[in-house]
């Protein structure tokens, strides 16, 4: 009974907000016999902020770099804004429109602050002055701008994390792909991004698909919840509706204290 | 060509490929466990054969005779060389492992030409003309009696890994060096152990080399060349690989010589390694990734 | 904010005392052969060249963090085109160095191409750089045109003195290296504070992030080792006409590579300074031993010397001399 009503969340549509500026289709990969993603599709509206959950392994980092062209996918399409991407290279698919942060932070560590963010900056304007202005307004946002002629191997982590979305950011994207930049953060650490993200969201129309494993954030911050277990999804809908999904619950049980 | 030319030219080749192996397969134990390529790896082979033949000239040990003590010697030389240098760079980055072991090379080669001048040097011993001949095929003693023994030491190699308390540990460090530290294995220790078995295999092959060719310091750069073309056409790690690729390479340098110029030969290594390089870098054995 | 208040208090200082250092430097380099004799100014040409050619590296290693260890490769290139083409057709060494500097950068192409593309990385790309150089050098030792193993000589005329042929004395090849390190320096300088040099260091740090950052990694790359190699091939031509003797043997050996990548080492990978503090520093030092040590004829004491200067800079000073120095000096970043 309760998987029927499962499905029934699953498929009920949601108010269109508009034409969905990215559509995952029957996203498929497997890594030596191991399907890690199964048959993933879901869509994220122009302007949105759609969370990625499930509990570890189910997918998502892999989701993530299929989207992001750092893997192929054995099967399935990415397309954004009507245009296919699938399979494109990671710097092709940041120029298509998409900037990501890593799970495990990345900064380039023997630069600056401000010369991490000016690389992304670069993308969009090939002027060094442009982009060092561009790039300071972004770190400003960030609450970085103090920091800036750091190395970026002095800073801590949740200033690192906040790098990794500065510099994302600087590249001026149209969808953000965020992957735990809550983790490791303090409560207070994490009620700042949220802020920070969920400005974002509203002042610049910036849509955001983001990874979590901290749900009071992502229940802050998304419209809708995409819920992966064992590479498949299990549900898609508000964050009211898939907390009260069983199927959610279940999978979730053995991780309540983590959350 | 007559066919006995070339029957006797590979033999040749396989015989001193087996040396070459036995000197790649210290190389290959090293950056197996440790992920460290030893730049000084021909250094030390060349600093093996002058030990060697210090011993024949001064002592007249024969370099068979000397092999135990140059092993250890080289044993030596290769544990405290972990211990006072690479483990301190176990985290630097690659190139930085890469340059410090090049200081190290620079070092030993430049010492011993200050040593023993620029000058090639051999031994000359009872049985260095003798051959065996078995109906056209004709083999040279020394060269049969170095192959042997590079094979028996390749076999105490392999069972060292395989039977020994320490043997193992330190293939446990190589396959999950954390889950090796958390049962509490001195991984330090290991590793200079390693390092200095990688360099017995390298002392046992430069004692075995001498009875073959003339030693001058200008052949480091060579070997360590050659030791890394050898292990890299193997497979960098895997033993077997490099004991394969020591024989690859003995046979196309000896076909080399004789199919066309000698001085060409080891333009066919080079060209081997470009190859293998681009189209299978894990080596012939190695295990993909 | 004390870190802004402290930058900013700095700003106004740090300019013009990097400026005058460099300022200074410069006049002192240019007016060197007033005061200088023969061995003096011989030894300041070697520090030149040193310099010179550890900024070419720098471009591909220290700038893109692409390891070459190879580059010796791009100095017999660059040496023998433009002697050859000198001995055979008496064509001048400006036009043979462009020639030499452009198959040099096909050959630094060809070894890029090859490298990135079949994702040979790290260590393994500088054993496939040595492959490069050690076969080609096999390859030159059996070439009769440019004089196989037995060499390629340049003719000497004594009093001669032309600047378009490279025929002169020593204060003319004093003043064409001078200048080929100045050019070097400033080309450097300004390709670190444009789009491509953010570029290089993005991919030197993180080659997966710059490539997230919308960076084509391998169009970079490419650009690092072919720039590197023209640089390298013009400081070939200058080897060859400074030496006026080419051999396969010493001109594309291993020891080459090494010694052309030891001053950058030294004095700071990836810096502008560090190739010229780094190549003074040996230079000299090199010297002084030689002279020390003269009388015993003792073969290959520098060579240790230069062993034990990697590493301890290697174990001591992994950045190199020149960022210590800097912040020493007061001069900021």
């Amino acid at each position: 009974m309760s998987a029927v009503h499962a499905m029934d969340v699953a498929v009920t549509p949601q108010p269109a907000v508009a034409t969905p500026i990215l559509e995952v289709n029957g996203l498929t990969k497997a890594f030596r016999g191991l399907t890690a993603v199964n048959d993933v599709s879901f869509e994220v509206p122009r302007g949105g902020i759609v969370a990625l959950i499930g509990p570890n392994g189910a997918g998502k980092t892999t989701t993530f770099n299929l989207i992001a062209g750092v893997l192929r996918p054995n099967g399935g399409t990415v397309t954004l804004e009507g245009q296919g991407v699938t399979g494109l290279r990671p710097d092709r698919i940041c120029h298509a429109g998409i900037g990501r942060t890593f799970q495990l932070v990345k900064p380039f560590g023997a630069l600056t602050v401000l010369e991490n963010v000016m690389v992304g900056a670069l993308r969009a304007d090939p002027s060094v002055a442009a982009a060092t202005a561009k790039s300071h307004e972004i770190l400003a946002l960030l609450e970085l701008d103090d920091k800036a002629r750091l190395m970026a191997n002095t800073l801590t982590l949740p200033d690192r994390k906040r790098l990794e979305v500065a510099r994302a950011l600087a590249t001026a994207p149209k969808l953000l792909l965020l992957d735990e930049v809550m983790a490791g953060l303090r409560p207070t650490e994490t009620d700042r991004m949220v802020a920070i993200l969920a400005q974002l969201n509203r002042e610049t129309g910036l849509t955001i698909l983001l990874i979590e494993h901290v749900m009071r954030a992502v229940m802050a911050l998304s419209q809708r919840v995409v819920v992966l277990n064992y590479g498949e999804k299990i549900c898609d809908g508000t964050p009211e509706q898939v907390t009260r999904d069983p199927k959610v619950l279940e999978c979730y049980l053995g991780e309540e204290d983590e959350a | 060509m007559p066919l006995e030319l070339y029957l006797n030219v590979i033999t040749g080749g396989l015989l001193t490929g087996l040396v070459y192996g036995l000197m790649a397969l210290g190389l290959s134990a090293i950056f197996g466990v440790m992920r460290i390529v030893n730049f000084a790896h021909g250094d030390m082979m060349v600093a093996a054969m002058y030990a060697a033949l210090v011993l024949f000239n001064v002592q007249g040990i024969t370099p068979l005779a000397a092999l135990p003590i140059v092993a250890g010697g080289l044993f030596l030389v290769g544990y405290v060389l972990q211990r006072l240098l690479v483990n301190r760079l176990i985290q630097a980055t690659e190139h930085i492992q890469f340059l410090a072991l090049l200081g190290v090379a620079m070092v030993i080669t430049n010492g011993m030409l200050m040593a023993f001048g620029p000058d090639a040097q051999g031994v000359l011993l009872d049985y260095s003309f003798d051959s065996y001949s078995f109906g056209p095929l004709i083999l040279d003693k020394v060269r049969v009696i170095a192959a042997v023994v590079a094979g028996m030491a390749a076999l105490l190699l392999w069972a060292f890994f395989a039977y020994t308390r320490i043997g193992k540990a330190i293939r446990a460090c190589a396959d999950n060096l954390t889950g090796a530290r958390v049962v509490g294995l001195d991984v330090d220790r290991l590793y200079a152990v390693t390092f200095g078995v990688g360099a017995a295999c390298v002392g046992v092959a430069g004692c075995l080399l001498l009875m073959l060719v003339d030693v001058h310091p200008h052949l480091s750069t060579d070997y360590t060349l050659l030791g890394f073309i050898i292990v890299i056409v193997g497979g960098l790690g895997s033993l077997g690989g490099a004991l394969l690729g020591g024989v690859v390479i003995g046979l196309a340098e000896a076909l080399g010589g004789v199919l066309v110029e000698p001085s060409l030969k080891s333009m066919f290594s080079f060209g081997l390694l470009i190859l293998i390089l681009l189209i299978r870098p894990e080596g012939l054995m190695g295990k993909r990734t | 904010m004390t870190t802004t208040a402290a930058a900013t208090a700095a700003a106004p200082v740090r300019l013009p005392r990097g400026t005058l250092l460099l300022a200074g430097l410069a006049a002192l380099l240019l007016m060197a052969p007033l005061f200088a004799g023969d061995y003096l100014l011989s030894v300041l040409i070697l520090i030149c060249y040193q310099a010179y050619l550890g900024m070419a590296w720098n471009a591909m290693m220290g700038f893109a963090g692409q390891f070459s260890l190879g580059h010796a490769l791009y100095i017999g290139l660059g040496g023998y085109a433009a002697g050859a083409l000198f001995v055979h057709f008496g064509i001048p060494p400006w036009i043979g160095m462009l020639v030499g500097a452009a198959v040099a950068t096909a050959a630094g192409a060809v070894v890029g191409a090859l490298g990135f593309r079949f994702g040979v990385k790290g260590v393994y790309f500088a054993l496939l750089t040595i492959a490069f150089a050690e076969f080609t050098r096999i390859l030159f030792d059996h070439w009769d045109w440019v004089g196989a193993s037995s060499g390629l000589f340049l003719p000497v005329a004594h009093d001669q003195v032309s600047l378009w042929l490279l025929r002169g004395p020593p204060v003319m090849f004093y003043y064409v290296i001078l200048g080929l390190l100045i050019a070097a320096f400033v080309l450097s300088w300004a390709l670190l504070r444009r789009r491509i040099g953010y570029y290089w260091q993005a991919i030197r740090e993180d080659q997966d992030a710059a490539e997230t950052l919308g960076i084509d990694v391998f169009k970079y790359k490419m650009a690092a080792v072919m720039l590197s190699a023209a640089m390298t091939a013009v400081g070939g031509v200058f080897y060859a006409f400074y030496y006026n003797n080419l051999y396969p043997e010493t001109i594309f050996s291993m020891h080459r590579s090494i010694e052309l990548m030891l001053g950058t080492i030294v004095g700071g990978i990836g810096t502008l300074f560090g190739p010229i503090l780094g190549a003074a520093l040996l230079v000299v030092l090199g010297e002084v031993l030689t002279l020390l040590t003269e009388d015993l004829g003792l073969d290959g004491v520098k060579q240790i010397f230069y062993g034990l200067c990697l590493l301890i800079i290697v174990l001591w000073r992994p950045a190199g001399i020149w960022p210590w120095l800097r912040t020493r000096l007061g001069l900021g970043t």
